[in-house]
């Protein structure tokens, strides 16, 4: 018989899966949290929730374009499938109008909905259980002030299994330990507090970090709370290493590795912080997916939480580099270089400047750039072919724009200015072909 | 009473005749500001004339309108609308997304000001009584189906009408007949009420075509402009377009966007 060995197997791997489910309590609804402190000053408290929610870029997914804000109903596109973007404002039916703090906090702590349902890992729930109680009661306390919309988002689209909550509850025994993110009594209260908004509210490694099959992050240090007192579980090398966005075709790059945006050098401290709040410093400007981030996010900080976000960042330890010494990199043909320097004096040497060097503040130099020289050439195509301004903030209210080459330049033409572009000046990457520039033609908006 | 009116009125000129040096320099430092911040602006919008051309006059092929002499309300609210989703063109939305509302609106107020040559017309290339028809629907509308005529909003000289409403010639025809599709699709939107969705909708496709045609193929007279007439009482209520004179300069925002109160 054939079908036995293949039932027997089935059958003890739910028996494994049963095991693990009542070995972590996983069946078990979340505890309550501690509880919630009195707050003497709800205006305050309010505050403070509109504060963090702009830290945690909650209105990055749980807006629609065009639509009210925190109404939800976007679409987030992931490899499983595609999930809806639930409505936080206060709508008895559709929202969290029947929602209490406690309600909320396990959403976040244990990433449970009121009614016991499982939510899908597509909400950062592995970092949102880091945020204290008192940070997640002033959130919910400001999302109750909002105008109630009644909208309710349409269903998941997932693919069988990530539809069912077995897959939920296997996922969550694998990649999941609810525990608020603990303060490291070797460190400075700057870099805790740094730790505490990158890992947790900030949710950076969302994007900034690779993703394995089953979509799970890398993540930093976990502290199990059934383990009270016990050495967390170390971070990985991979924490913040970098990530590829499948969904607007970009490439978040590693925030500890040198020769991608690893921030130990060569940027200071002060540097990192405006490029955080102001979207771009003298040397580098922030483009893409990022710039929403800087918009609605990063820019609306305080100087103190951006400098312990920075501080935090900049004691990563780099790493390795990539890719591995010894693999010569492939080198660009003659023709391709010749047309690429061509293209480039005619469309970017005016800006740029004819050496890379671009201008200090207004257009950066492409001549050592580490956006440039990337592995993944994504971005560059991306900027080449599309254009984009850097955020427009309070420290930099009319950026200047890169102007899109797309509708101009043919895939041949983007590839290969951006080969020129990558192995000029010193520039040492690989070259990029027409194909490789042409699978970023189409642009993806949400 | 001559006494006391001879210090007031002398005081001011001897304040400014005393500090003539230093208000000098400073109104010079002030114009220079100006001219410094009005001229670095074309090298900021490098984004927007790589297609619409570097006077706003139009670009590489018909897909790119010409957007130099449109009124500011209008072309702030077309901003709004790509941000919004309610146009849908994303390399356009990609452009705007991370701008805020006074970059959009210094743009705006930027390629409104420009007033370059207009490209010469497109001669027609439909039967009589098509042009026939476009140019009665745009000068006299259909009041049968309570359809209103092009110039009883977008100007007696189809140039538009300040603060927010477009002029309509010197588009190509294709530009043209896209927009009225888009309307009817609806993947073009403007805000509540969306008197143009209602006009779209109620066109047959050769009427779209002998519009579109007929107004391509109008000449456009070398300084003209949008109008300014603020009494004048549209015959439909459009959102995003203030009624008579209660908005000066742009257009109102109905609604708010996204992200946070501020």
């Amino acid at each position: 018989m054939k079908w036995r060995p293949a039932l027997a197997a089935m059958a003890s791997l739910a028996l494994v899966g049963l095991c693990l489910i009542s070995w972590l309590g996983l069946g078990a609804h979340g505890d309550d949290g501690p509880q919630p402190p009195k707050t003497a000053d709800p205006q305050a408290q309010i505050a403070r929730g509109e504060y963090l929610t702009r830290a945690g870029h909650c209105v990055g997914c749980h807006s629609a374009r065009g639509g009210a804000a925190f109404a939800g109903g976007k679409a987030i596109e992931t490899p499983f499938g595609v999930v809806y973007a639930s409505n936080l404002t206060p709508d008895a039916e559709s929202g969290l109008g029947r929602w209490s703090a406690t309600d909320f906090w396990k959403a976040m702590h244990h990433g449970r909905s009121r009614d016991g349902r499982l939510l899908t890992p597509a909400f950062p729930f592995t970092n949102m259980t880091r945020v204290t109680r008192e940070d997640s009661d002033a959130i919910f306390a400001w999302l109750q002030t909002l105008p109630p919309v009644s909208q309710r988002q349409p269903d998941n689209s997932l693919r069988f299994p990530f539809n069912t909550q077995a897959a939920m509850v296997l996922w969550r025994a694998l990649y999941f330990r609810p525990g608020i993110e603990r303060p490291d009594p070797e460190r400075s209260a700057l870099w805790n507090r740094g730790a505490y908004l990158v890992r947790g509210l900030g949710h950076c490694d969302a994007c900034h970090a690779p993703r394995n099959a089953l979509g799970a992050v890398a993540t930093g240090p976990v502290w199990p709370e059934s383990s009270a007192g016990q050495s967390p579980r170390k971070a990985t090398m991979s924490e913040l290493s970098g990530g590829w966005l499948p969904a607007q075709d970009w490439y978040a790059p590693s925030l500890r590795l040198h020769p991608e945006a690893g921030s130990a050098r060569p940027w200071s401290t002060d540097e990192l912080v405006a490029l955080l709040r102001d979207g771009r410093h003298d040397r580098a400007s922030i483009l893409g997916p990022m710039a929403k981030v800087v918009f609605n996010s990063t820019q609306w900080l305080h100087d103190d939480d951006l400098t312990a976000m920075a501080t935090f960042l900049q004691s990563l330890p780099p790493g390795e580099s990539r890719p591995p010494p010894g693999i010569p990199a492939p080198i660009a043909r003659d023709d391709t270089l010749r047309l690429g320097l061509t293209l480039y004096e005619k469309h970017c040497a005016d800006c740029h400047g004819e050496n890379g060097s671009g201008q200090p503040g207004r257009y950066p130099a492409l001549a050592g750039s580490r956006t440039v020289t990337l592995p993944v050439a994504a971005n560059t195509i991306q900027i080449v072919m599309h254009g984009g301004y850097a955020p427009g903030t309070a420290g930099n209210p009319r950026p200047h724009g890169m102007a899109p080459s797309g509708p101009f330049l043919s895939d041949l033409e983007v590839a290969a200015v951006v080969t020129y572009i990558r192995s000029a000046w010193g520039n040492q990457a690989t070259p990029i072909d027409t194909h490789e520039a042409g699978k970023y033609r189409r642009l993806r908006t949400d | 009473m001559r006494f006391r009116a001879y210090p007031i009125r002398l005081f001011p000129q001897i304040f400014i005749w005393r500090w003539r040096g230093r208000l000098l320099s400073g109104l010079c430092l002030l114009w220079i500001a100006g001219i410094a911040q009005a001229s670095d602006l074309g090298e900021r919008i490098a984004p927007c004339t790589v297609c619409h051309g570097d006077q706003g006059r139009s670009g590489r092929d018909a897909y790119y309108p010409r957007i130099a002499g449109k009124p500011a309300g209008y072309l702030l609210n077309q901003l709004r609308h790509f941000q919004a989703g309610r146009r849908h063109y994303d390399w356009m939305t990609a452009l705007v997304d991370p701008l805020p509302e006074s970059y959009l609106t210094e743009i705006a107020e930027h390629f409104a000001a420009l007033n370059p040559p207009y490209a010469p017309p497109t001669p027609t290339t439909l039967a009589p009584d098509q042009i026939e028809l476009g140019r009665r629907l745009v000068l006299e509308g259909d009041p049968g189906r309570a359809l209103p005529a092009c110039v009883q909003c977008h100007g007696q000289q189809l140039m538009g009408l300040q603060p927010a409403i477009p002029g309509l010639l010197g588009l190509t025809r294709g530009y043209l007949v896209a927009q009225i599709g888009a309307w009817q699709a609806g993947s073009r939107r403007a805000y509540d009420p969306d008197c143009m969705a209602g006009i779209a909708k109620k066109l047959q496709p050769q009427e779209s075509a002998a519009i579109a045609q007929w107004l391509a193929a109008q000449p456009v007279k070398a300084m003209a402009k949008p109008a300014i007439e603020p009494t004048r009482r549209l015959p439909l209520k459009c959102g995003g377009i203030p009624q008579s004179s209660e908005m000066p300069t742009v257009g109102e925002r109905p609604q708010t966007e996204s992200g946070h109160p501020r």
